[in-house]
């Protein structure tokens, strides 16, 4: 998937500590850098996370901040995966206000979208949804009439499809030292 | 001597610290830190000073390391300690200085319940250090405090923080393991650059007919003088300095244009104006250096060497943008340069100089400040160690001071802290015992840290304080005179102490000079007195800073005319 107009996808690999957390976001802060979503979570190696940041700006903004967090001492590798053919999951949670009446309604459209109800009440419903951002927006706009009580998403995890060579998001370099030419150009190694 | 048996937390922060080449602290105990100071009364061979406010002991290690080039030490308490050592943390950190603070917690199980003097300081410190640990484990003490000094030191250097809880400090005693290396797989600074960006910045450089160095503090950290002379000499091309690049190329040589920057040289000024090419070498774009940044260096194109890429295209795009150790880089480049005279463009510059004459004296009978200063450089011929504080007394020691050596002139550049010229003077000297220390103070700055007067006086700590003593907060002065309608509100001292009787109430030795006649003598008088010296310069007449651009102007706008005043206080 490429970028979705000013919003880049970073992935980036970081030591499993207390406080890595709170200084990527300090860092972003401070900078003044607008971040879209950021989800974390464990990776397939051991005493490793694996975050996807999505950050708003252009590109000599997302270079900068790409730089920045590799600063960091914690973090190991920072990939832009922008331009890189992409798997891009989100999940979301939503609570639908829902009579027996109009049951079935929402049934049909659930199934539709191919998501999954993971709780019935007497007033409500709660919908499972995993999907690229469009498609739980467009899954929300369709329940929206029915009236939505509560909402939770994870936000954006995106991962480089493996292509021939079974390649992942770390081997798309940000060339801090090679290719890039402080213009801001970050170029995949 | 290694240590037989097991030690305690604070025992092996004391044989963690011998193990790194420590051999001298500034701090001041408390509570939560006191364990370690327990330790430190077995361990002679670290030198503590005792500081009387612990600004002054993280100011002290600055002006230590940046003296010295090692890794400076500070230690406090938990709480009001620790954050008394948060100026001192984030000038290291502005101006890339290495440090290693090491503070006492609260004790584990106490930490989040708002304790006694629980301060979250690595919260507080996290955008002002280039990295912090909270040490949770006494097992972690030895690999905290080895991947701490390597940080510091290393890459671009900066300030880290070592929090260690009370009870981890005083912990059962464990086995000393100083581990054989740092784990840290996200930190890997470079040395040498890529070749491919080495032959386009060389190939920029040997094109250039109007070329131009710029220095900063980024040359000196990785001492790269040496390399930085070798490649001007052979490319023929004309250096100018940032306040903190200053020391970093021999004033007075042919191709030294001096100071750049919001007081540079004019004629230094008007030649990255007029250059076709900036070589900017460990330097940031700092807005000090540049003004207005569209309007720096319009006619350049742009080599930027620096050791952290996140400045390459931070503030100003550089056509050549080289992520790099500036030793190694510079290295790789003089092969790659072709030896060069510019014998036009050099000769231009020297008639910039002839029509913008580098800093003069106006015509007085007053003693001013700047009488100080050419008279201080007369005396020192560049050989000693200038330390000064933040204001317009340190703008005239950068302009009219000279400097043969590295690290010569010790400044409070980014974070421009008043008060530095006292403790960083004081540390520069343990750091050298061997060469003259001058604080070069403001009266405003020297009252905000004299209290560590009392340090130099007991440990016989030989620094020449000079104080420009003006009456007022001169640099703001200058800033009301010409942009808030000369409206000279909250900058006129009118209490200031007799600095002469507060010498002799520390019992050392205090001078007043009040004429221009008394400057010479008074300097080498203090220089002939064994251990520390005020000279009070009594200064009436208050000038401003000049040449001067505007902040966030260029040299279109700079002003070099003076206009004095006369102050009452
Ligand atoms: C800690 C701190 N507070 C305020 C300032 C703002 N400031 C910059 S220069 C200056 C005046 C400094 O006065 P003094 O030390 O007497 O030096 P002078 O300019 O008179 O030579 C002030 C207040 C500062 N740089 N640092
Ligand atoms: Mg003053």
């Amino acid at each position: 998937m490429s970028q979705n107009g000013h919003q880049h996808t970073l992935v980036a690999l970081v030591q499993d500590r207390p406080g890595v957390l709170t200084r990527v976001a300090s860092m972003f802060r401070r900078r003044g850098y607008n971040i879209a979503s950021l989800a974390v979570g464990k990776s397939e190696q051991l005493g490793l996370s694996r975050m996807t940041v999505v950050v708003n700006g252009d590109e000599d903004t997302v270079s900068q901040v790409t730089k920045q967090l590799d600063k960091l001492i914690e973090v190991i590798h920072v990939s832009n995966i922008s331009n890189e053919e992409t798997v891009v999951r989100e999940l979301a949670l939503i609570k639908v206000s829902s009579a027996t009446a109009n049951r079935g309604e929402i049934i049909q459209i659930v199934n539709l979208f191919r998501a999954n109800i993971v709780d019935v009440g007497s007033q409500s419903m709660v919908i499972e949804i995993t999907g690229e951002e469009d498609k739980i927006q467009a899954l929300y706009n369709l329940l929206e009439p029915f009236g939505i009580l509560e909402m939770l998403r994870t936000g954006r995890i995106a991962m480089v499809r493996g292509q021939s060579d079974g390649r992942v998001s770390d081997s798309i370099g940000i060339d801090l030292y090679g290719a890039g030419n402080g213009h801001g150009e970050i170029r995949a190694v | 001597m290694e240590p037989t048996g097991p030690l305690t937390g604070a025992e092996i922060v004391c044989e963690s610290l011998l193990k790194e080449g420590v051999d001298v602290l500034f701090g001041l105990p408390g509570g939560a830190v006191l364990p370690l100071y327990g330790a430190l009364a077995k361990y002679p061979q670290l030198r503590h000073i005792l500081v009387r406010h612990e600004q002054g002991a993280s100011m002290a290690a600055d002006g230590y390391a940046r003296a010295t080039g090692k890794v400076g030490v500070c230690v406090a308490t938990s709480g009001p300690g620790a954050t008394n050592l948060v100026t001192g943390i984030a000038g290291a950190m502005m101006d890339s200085v290495p440090m290693v603070a090491i503070t006492g917690q609260v004790p584990r199980p106490a930490i989040g319940r708002d304790a006694f003097q629980e301060t979250d300081v690595t919260g507080i410190t996290l955008p002002i250090t280039k990295h912090s640990y909270l040490v949770m484990d006494v097992a972690d003490v030895a690999p905290a405090i080895k991947e701490a000094f390597h940080i510091a030191r290393t890459g671009r250097p900066g300030p880290v923080l070592v929090d260690i809880p009370r009870d981890v400090l005083a912990a059962d005693k464990t086995e000393f393991i100083w581990p054989e290396q740092v784990d840290l797989p996200g930190y890997n600074p470079p040395s040498f650059a890529h070749p491919a960006l080495v032959s386009q910045a060389a190939e920029l450089i040997n094109q250039a007919e109007k070329p131009v160095i710029i220095t900063g503090h980024g040359v000196l950290t990785s001492q790269a003088s040496p390399e930085l002379l070798e490649f001007a000499e052979k490319t023929q091309i004309p250096v100018v300095s940032t306040l903190l690049g200053i020391s970093s190329f021999p004033t007075g040589h042919i191709l030294d244009l001096g100071m750049a920057g919001m007081h540079g040289m004019a004629h230094a000024i008007l030649a990255i104006d007029q250059a076709d090419l900036l070589i900017s070498l460990g330097m940031r774009f700092d807005d000090r250096v540049t003004g207005s940044l569209k309007d720096f260096a319009p006619n350049a194109k742009i080599v930027h060497v620096d050791i952290d890429p996140s400045e390459l295209g931070k503030n100003k795009k550089a056509d050549a943008a080289v992520a790099g150790d500036l030793k190694c880089v510079l290295q790789q480049l003089i092969p790659q340069v072709t030896p060069n005279v510019h014998i036009d463009w050099l000769r231009h510059i020297e008639s910039l100089k002839g029509e913008h004459p580098p800093i003069q004296i106006r015509e007085t009978e007053e003693l001013l400040p700047q009488h100080v200063l050419r008279e201080l450089s007369e005396a020192t011929k560049g050989d000693s160690i200038i330390v000064t504080g933040v204001g317009q007394h340190q703008m005239w020691a950068a302009q009219f001071c000279a400097f043969q050596e590295p690290n010569t002139l010790i400044t409070s550049g980014g974070h421009g802290s008043m008060g530095f010229e006292v403790p960083a003077a004081i540390g520069a000297k343990l750091g050298r015992p061997e060469k003259t220390v001058w604080s070069v103070a403001g009266d405003g700055g020297f009252q905000m840290t004299m209290c560590d007067l009392a340090t130099a006086v007991e440990n016989n700590i030989d620094v020449k304080f000079a104080i420009l003593n003006n009456g007022s907060l001169g640099m703001v002065y200058q800033l009301q005179d010409l942009f808030f309608d000369k409206d000279y509100f909250a900058t006129v001292y009118t209490g200031n102490p007799d600095f002469v009787k507060l010498a002799e109430a520390y019992g050392i030795t205090g001078i007043r000079v009040n004429e221009q006649s008394q400057v010479a003598d008074a300097i080498q008088q203090a220089m002939e007195v064994p251990g520390p010296v005020i000279i009070d310069f009594v200064v009436k007449e208050i000038d401003n800073v000049y040449p001067m651009i505007p902040s966030g102007q260029s040299a279109k706008q700079m002003l070099e005319e003076s206009t004095p005043k006369r102050i009452d206080y």
